[in-house]
């Protein structure tokens, strides 16, 4: 094997549209992250050590044989819900909740685990069933979402769970889950609200006050919305320029490496520089729909069709969230926000979309 | 079933997946429209209002307090200063346990009971986000020994800044006033008059007397400072500075040395003394006693010394020669006398022969004169010299009230002077009219009788009765009384009289020949002036106190005091070319003659002379800034 095949192989289970996109959203990321931490060339580093993990756990899935892949829903499903019954008994609190789980060589956060752990399983168990599918599958497919999503629930984790229980929904929906059921299902979700409201922790109930009037508690609860919003608004239509956004770099924005970078972007980047990040998004998200078109098997289809719902809501949620039309979730803008766990998790999924595409391309030729 | 499942379509499977991703897509497509209008939004449609939000969070507007206005006496002798030191200010909001606080803030700078009554003070009034002062004046090892320990009192400032002090303390209080801290009622006047922005981080404001009269012209421009600042409230960088305008120094027109020599002659007296150069209004003395320490004003009294200063019986808080009303016994005499001639009631040498008390035509009633058996032959001269009651009896009843009314009203009387300090009151000329408004009654000839002695309804300020002496000390030529000589910088107006009476001259030369002789024997104010190196026109007056006044309490110990009559005492000197006229008061002091005569002499002396009546007690700042 020659060193020109040695690179063929290398990229043969790559998609490049895919990776140019991403590629420009973690640039936009290096980029942003630079400014939001004052020049701190330290984070920028970490961000590029987490980049480069992600993109060997990406190789890696991308190169794995798709069977392979269904071969590990069972395990990865059954890992996922004992360590996260591990947290809810044993776990480590961290800001009032228990999310981490000390398993002696490192801390974990089993629920991102399960973002891709959930659909797996979920696409794998449909896929089982597809010959004989009826309406007690769709409900047991429920049940293997409902479960993780409600310990994650109990953490309490309302991003993580939202964003898990996203994903298993398109692969309910995509799955073909009957209109009646998704209507029935609205209906109930409309009524229960008044039960839910009562079972959310106080700071969500507040969090989702705040978004009704967040100057009512502007130093307080409303603090993070506000400046945000300021963020986004005073950088107007050019931005304030690379480096010069004042909200960023007086520290008036908060965690502004993380859930809020969006905001940075925003101020420093302005309106133009927001088409540019949307269109980004769309450009992957758009990659992602035609993956999921063209994927061969009724897994491929169910698993590729909700990576690309999920990172499109995952981006959504964190967005709308920073602009002020959604409640402050704890979601990071995906590709961009600092932070490890989060960006494998993703690199990981596009790995799965990249394998369920090339694997395919090679049966097809 | 399990067959008709098996032979599902798989073609139609995949359409009906393409179906649902369809749905998906344009679901999704539907969101990034959402995100990128409210994107559009926020970015676009309203960049202007959060640009100033992201603006008023970063740039802090510092205002920077201009120091206030010196005040000066006519000579340079400071009256009002400022001086740097330090305070200890508490800013109640930040801190958890302020009893506590104070507790280890008092270990290591010692607070006085009086210091912590003045702060609960303070707290009940505060307006929100205001630091208070818990110790003022620290001495320099205190700041040191607090610098030292300041990590522990987050909340608690050492503040370096210029204090107001008022050197002569009860000696000018009356007449500077004082500052003190600005409260809501003066800042709600400061937002009508749109003068907020500049009083933005003064903390003073003038409270009364000069201070207040001069409270825009004292206080000066408050200057800027726009910094901007992080999160954290810290000063990143200076971006523009606008320098504040100093206030402007006041020169009065008052002599401190003079004025430090009337409120001595008083003795014990309560009283007032007004002293004003006649040919020009300036006010040369202004004295009201008891005066108060205007030094315990200015970061806040403490309610002991309020409340002693509040309840005593002596009043020391009333500026006696602005506010106090007295009728003014025969005093008013030489006016009358003048009013007399105006009208032609009287010729210079029409005589009566005085039985020692005065019948109106048709009735029995006595109106005694002062003097049992009376002053035998008085023609004008002598009716003022020896102050003979039934002269004016006769006078004033023949002119009649109204006539009285205009003449005396044309002279100041019943009216304000126009000094510049606020609060000044009119007195009171009485007329037909005024009696029926007022009263809802007719005019009595008896109340003629008495109101030509003074001892009717008439009422006059001390400051009123200077500026009518000084007015017929200057041949009828009347200036508005005033403090200020001049501000810093400001061209002084031309003088311009208030008005010219047009007193003929020979009218003037006799009473100003008959108040001459007041001072001489057989004068009524011979005692205190046999001995003057320098001619004094004078006259004396004794008002009656016929009730104790309202509001004061009855005090047995006291009463007898309290009874007693005024004593008046007016001159002008030297008589032939006047420099100086004054208004003297003495509260419950008997006679004119006896108590005010000798507090005019002191002053005259000194100013006409440079004689001081006995060495001066050093003013001594220290002794009485601290008001203990």
């Amino acid at each position: 094997m020659n060193l020109r095949q040695l690179k063929q192989r290398f990229v043969l289970h790559l998609d490049p549209i895919l990776l140019s996109g991403l590629g420009a959203l973690l640039l936009v990321s290096l980029l942003t992250l630079y400014s939001a931490s004052d020049g701190n060339g330290a984070r920028v580093l970490a961000q590029l050590g987490n980049i480069a993990v992600g993109f060997v756990a990406l190789w890696i899935i991308a190169n794995m044989p798709l069977h392979w892949l269904m071969r590990l829903a069972l395990p990865m499903y059954v890992l996922g819900m004992v360590l996260l019954i591990g947290v809810a008994l044993f776990g480590d609190i961290s800001h009032g909740a228990r999310r981490w789980l000390n398993i002696g060589v490192a801390n974990i956060q089993p629920s991102e685990l399960m973002k891709i752990a959930v659909p797996l399983m979920m696409a794998w168990y449909f896929e089982k069933h597809e010959a004989t599918l009826t309406w007690r599958n769709h409900l047991i497919a429920a049940l293997l979402l409902v479960m993780p999503v409600a310990l994650i629930l109990r953490q309490p984790d309302l991003g993580t769970s939202i964003l898990i229980a996203a994903s298993g929904f398109f692969v309910l929906f995509l799955a073909g889950l009957s209109w009646r059921v998704i209507i029935g299902l609205l209906v109930t979700a409309a009524a229960s609200a008044p039960f839910l409201w009562h079972a959310l922790h106080d700071y969500q109930r507040q969090r989702i006050l705040m978004l009704f009037d967040p100057s009512q508690d502007a130093l307080g609860k409303g603090y993070h919305t506000i400046q945000g919003m300021i963020a986004v608004g005073s950088g107007g239509l050019l931005g304030k320029g690379y480096l010069a956004g004042t909200q960023t770099h007086l520290d008036f924005l908060p965690e502004r490496t993380t859930d809020f970078i969006f905001a940075v972007w925003s101020e420093e980047f302005g309106f133009i520089g927001n088409l540019l990040l949307l269109g980004l998004y769309v450009f992957v998200i758009g990659r992602g729909f035609v993956i999921t078109a063209n994927a061969s098997t009724y897994f491929t289809r169910l698993m590729a069709g909700s990576i690309t719902l999920t990172f499109f809501i995952y981006t959504f949620v964190n967005i709308g969230m920073v602009t002020g039309i959604l409640p402050v979730v704890g979601v990071p803008l995906p590709l961009v926000s600092y932070g490890g766990t989060s960006l494998l998790t993703l690199m990981l999924g596009f790995g799965v979309l990249m394998s369920i595409h090339t694997h395919q391309r090679l049966v097809k030729t | 079933m399990i067959q008709k499942v098996e032979l599902k379509n798989n073609q139609r499977e995949i359409h009906s997946f393409r179906q649902r991703l369809f749905i998906g897509l344009g679901f999704s497509g539907l969101l990034m429209l959402l995100l990128l209008a409210r994107v559009f939004y926020l970015q676009v449609l309203q960049h202007e209002h959060f640009d100033t939000l992201a603006e008023s969070n970063r740039i802090y507007v510092v205002p920077i307090v201009p120091n206030r206005g010196v005040i000066t006496d006519r000579n340079g002798v400071v009256l009002a200063r400022n001086y740097a030191g330090y305070t200890l200010e508490i800013m109640p909001d930040n801190i958890p346990n302020l009893d506590q606080t104070i507790t280890e803030i008092g270990k290591l700078v010692e607070i006085k009971p009086k210091d912590l009554r003045r702060f609960r003070k303070l707290l009940a009034e505060r307006r929100s986000l205001q630091t208070l002062p818990i110790r003022t004046r620290l001495t320099d090892e205190e700041v040191a020994q607090f610098a030292a320990q300041r990590y522990r009192f987050p909340g608690v400032e050492l503040k370096a800044r210029l204090f107001r002090e008022y050197p002569y303390a009860e000696m000018t209080s009356h007449l500077l006033g004082y500052i003190g801290r600005i409260n809501q009622q003066e800042l709600d006047g400061l937002e009508r008059e749109e003068l907020a922005a500049n009083y933005m981080g003064s903390e003073y404001i003038g409270k009364t007397g000069i201070e207040q009269y001069y409270e825009k012209v004292l206080h000066g421009v408050t200057g800027f400072e726009q910094i901007e600042v992080d999160a954290g409230g810290r000063a990143v960088r200076q971006l523009a500075r606008t320098p504040p305008e100093s206030g402007k120094n006041l020169t009065l027109t008052l002599d401190a040395g003079l004025q430090e020599v009337a409120v001595q002659a008083f003795g014990d007296f309560r009283g007032a003394l007004v002293a004003i150069d006649p040919t020009n209004g300036e006010v040369l003395a202004y004295v009201s006693k008891p005066g108060y320490d205007p030094n315990l004003f200015i970061d806040g009294i403490d309610t002991e010394s309020w409340d002693a200063l509040n309840n005593s019986p002596d009043v020391p808080l009333n500026n006696r020669a602005l506010r106090g009303q007295y009728p003014m016994g025969s005093t008013i005499k030489p006016f009358m006398a003048l009013t007399g001639l105006h009208f032609e009631a009287r010729s210079p040498d029409f005589s009566i022969s005085d039985p020692g008390y005065y019948t109106l035509p048709g009735s029995s009633h006595q109106y005694r004169d002062w003097k049992a058996g009376g002053h035998g032959r008085v023609d004008m001269f002598k009716s003022v010299v020896v102050s003979c009651d039934t002269y004016y009896y006769g006078l004033a009843t023949e002119l009649g009230i109204d006539r009285i009314h205009d003449y005396l009203g044309q002279f100041g009387f019943g009216q304000r002077t126009g000094i510049d300090l606020e609060g000044e009151v009119p007195g009171l000329l009485p007329s037909t009219a005024w009696k029926m408004q007022r009263h809802k009654q007719i005019w009595y000839p008896g109340d003629t009788v008495s109101a030509g002695i003074g001892q009717g309804y008439q009422l006059a300020t001390p400051l009123q009765m200077a500026h009518v002496t000084a007015t017929l000390a200057n041949d009828g030529v009347a200036y508005r009384p005033h403090l200020v000589r001049d501000v810093q910088h400001d061209t002084p107006s031309a003088l311009q009289p208030l008005f010219d009476l047009k007193i003929p001259a020979q009218h003037i030369d006799l009473i100003k020949r008959a108040m001459v002789a007041v001072t001489h024997p057989g004068g009524t104010a011979v005692g205190s002036f046999y001995s003057a190196t320098y001619p004094v026109a004078a006259k004396t007056g004794t008002a009656q106190v016929i009730a104790i006044k309202q509001g004061e309490k009855y005090d047995e110990k006291k009463v007898s005091e309290y009874n007693r009559d005024h004593a008046w005492f007016i001159a002008f000197a030297p008589a032939g070319q006047p420099r100086i006229a004054l208004a003297v008061l003495a509260e419950n002091g008997g006679h004119g003659s006896s108590t005010a005569a000798p507090i005019a002499r002191k002053v005259l002396d000194y100013y006409l002379l440079g004689k001081r009546p006995q060495p001066l007690k050093k003013a001594a700042v220290s002794d009485t800034a601290e008001g203990d």
